[in-house]
């Protein structure tokens, strides 16, 4: 009998567990509708911002030996112009089943309400506030998920503006992950994105004596975060009820099944499509069934969490 | 290499007042005809530049916007960045004579592939297209290699007078079967991909998008549902027929589809 591989996301269902991640090809329909047609259970669109943003200058993405590092700046066309990209990948992805993930950001936590209620008229099915980019520290000061406080206000002003559930993305670079899940989660977040890219990191050019991003820093993905991503999805399954969307360093159906082991609903790809291609998410799945088949579960519900035991 | 390497530049060749070919302290004794690097000036930006010879790495480069016009000001000696090579490149068809069609700086991939077509016995005839006869770049690069060389300008002051891509009737004229290879301007490539599919030739081009990572996943350079760093820059004229962007639209910095000029 085959294993039944879908999943539900904040009342969104998914065919597979895996998700594109945000900032991974996000920014064109047809681009989409690809990853989709290569597997992938939901897309996810790169961050957008009210306004229009060209992001650093490059180089702002950079394979390194254990994964990727990149400071892209949150370029985006802006919202107007996203609406109009998610409407188009709506349509393309509705016969395919595939839930669309709108991510926003916003430079103040008004913005992020304004942000919120412009990109609903897009009708995506979820949607992600980035409140983790480590690549804007130096204009910001800090990031929205680096206090409770904050992170608690920016959820309810989203959560005031739309229907549509909202995810929360969750940074690794702070003391106790799970106190900020308990508050955006207390604020009315419907469930938890974690982790956005760890850092910021610094690589250097030692012939010029320069940091080999335009940004000088950036955040660090791929397999070296995976065991960091691993944790913090456990602290916050261990703090909070609500659903996790699970990313970091996944490459590979193992990794998808070690996060759902740890309780995610739903687990992410990014960097990995570096390394795999945009068929990574069909393989992914392929090793999440063999492995179902081999422990004889039928679905996903069977193994989700079941690691927490020993932890 | 994925990191970028700093290299010095060895030679700076001026090739016309826009045009200036760089060779690099660097080997790519592996990369292919239409492959291109991702170029780095420290501080400054990082751009996709089409290999022109590949051992040692050389680039031939216009002179258009703040970063080509800061790279054409460096000397020898000077350090750049580079990384690659990327994407998919020109396969050579050595069951017929090839055109090369070079229009602008686009000679540099042109010269690596006619380079790979002599060496491979292919029958080469180059045609390298400008607006006028001091713009034409690199034609004794293509004298040298001994290939046949067709000149054209826009306004008649060497070579046949109007666009490179007249080169394919020319040629049809005198072969029933031949292979088309095109790099310059998309407009140039438009009237390229029409000529090939209306004549039955088989025919691949080589396309420019804004790019970021240069391996496929930050989805700046997409083209309709290609990525241009991945798929391309070189395509098959067949994969271009019908596309929504091809000739009308690229992505800026922002991900914005602006229309062509």
């Amino acid at each position: 009998m085959a294993v039944d591989l879908s999943t539900t996301l904040c009342g969104v269902r998914l065919p597979n567990p895996t998700v594109l991640a945000s900032g991974i090809l996000g920014l064109s329909c047809e681009v989409m509708a690809r990853v989709a047609r290569s597997g992938a259970g939901a897309v996810t669109t790169k961050s957008c911002s009210l306004r229009p943003r060209p992001g650093h200058h490059n180089p702002t993405i950079l394979k390194w030996e254990a994964g990727l590092i990149n400071a892209v700046g949150l370029s985006n066309p802006g919202v107007e112009v996203m609406v109009e990209e998610i409407r188009a990948a709506k349509a393309l992805l509705a016969p395919l089943g595939v839930p669309l993930i709108a991510s926003i950001f916003a430079e103040t936590i008004y913005e992020f309400g304004t942000t919120a209620r412009f990109i609903s008229e897009a009708q995506p099915d979820l949607i992600e506030v980035n409140i983790s980019c480590p690549n804007v520290d130096a204009q910001y000061l800090q990031m929205f998920a680096a206090d409770p406080y904050v992170a608690a206000q920016v959820t309810r002003r989203v959560k005031l503006n739309t229907e549509i559930p909202v995810l929360v993305k969750l940074s690794p670079n702070v003391t106790d992950v799970a106190e900020i899940a308990r508050a955006v989660v207390e604020a009315g977040a419907d469930g938890i994105t974690a982790i956005n890219s760890l850092g910021p990191g610094i690589i250097l050019d030692i012939e010029t004596r320069r940091p080999v991003l335009a940004h000088g820093t950036g955040g660090v993905s791929g397999p070296s975060i995976r065991p960091i991503a691993v944790r913090c999805v456990r602290d916050i399954c261990r703090a909070v009820d609500a659903p996790v969307l699970a990313i970091g360093g996944v490459a590979s159906g193992r990794d998808v099944v070690e996060m759902l082991l740890m309780g995610a609903t739903a687990v992410g790809i990014g960097s990995a499509v570096a390394y795999r291609g945009v068929e990574v998410f069909h393989e992914a799945c392929t090793e999440v069934q063999a492995y179902m088949e081999r422990h004889g579960y039928d679905d996903l519900d069977e193994l989700r969490g079941k690691a927490l035991a020993f932890l | 290499m994925d990191l970028p390497q700093t290299v010095p530049i060895r030679e700076i060749r001026e090739d016309t007042l826009a045009i200036r070919t760089f060779v690099l302290d660097a080997e790519l004794p592996d990369a292919e005809p239409g492959q291109f690097v991702m170029l780095w000036l420290p501080g400054l930006d990082e751009k996709p530049m089409s290999i022109a010879h590949p051992a040692p790495l050389t680039v031939t480069v216009a002179g258009v916007g703040p970063f080509t016009m800061r790279l054409h000001q460096r000397k020898v000696g000077d350090p750049v960045g580079w990384r690659g090579p990327y994407g998919r490149g020109f396969s050579l068809h050595e069951d017929g004579p090839a055109l090369l069609l070079g229009g602008g700086c686009g000679v540099g991939p042109m010269r690596f592939l006619a380079t790979r077509a002599v060496e491979r016995d292919v029958p080469v005839t180059v045609a390298l297209g400008a607006r006028t006869e001091n713009e034409l770049a690199c034609v004794g690069d293509f004298e040298a290699l001994g290939v046949d060389v067709i000149l054209t300008t826009d306004d008649g002051t060497r070579g046949h007078q109007g666009h490179v891509t007249q080169a394919i009737s020319m040629f049809a004229d005198e072969h029933p079967q031949f292979a088309v290879y095109a790099c310059g301007p998309e407009a140039m490539l438009v009237a390229a991909h029409r000529l090939c599919r209306e004549k039955g030739l088989p025919g691949q081009l080589s396309l420019e998008r804004y790019m970021k990572c240069g391996f496929g996943i930050c989805g700046q350079c997409a083209l309709d549902g290609f990525l241009v760093c991945q798929d391309g820059p070189v395509f098959d004229v067949e994969q271009l027929d019908g596309l929504r962007d091809f000739g009308q639209a690229r992505r800026t910095a922002t991900g914005r589809r602006l229309p062509i000029r």
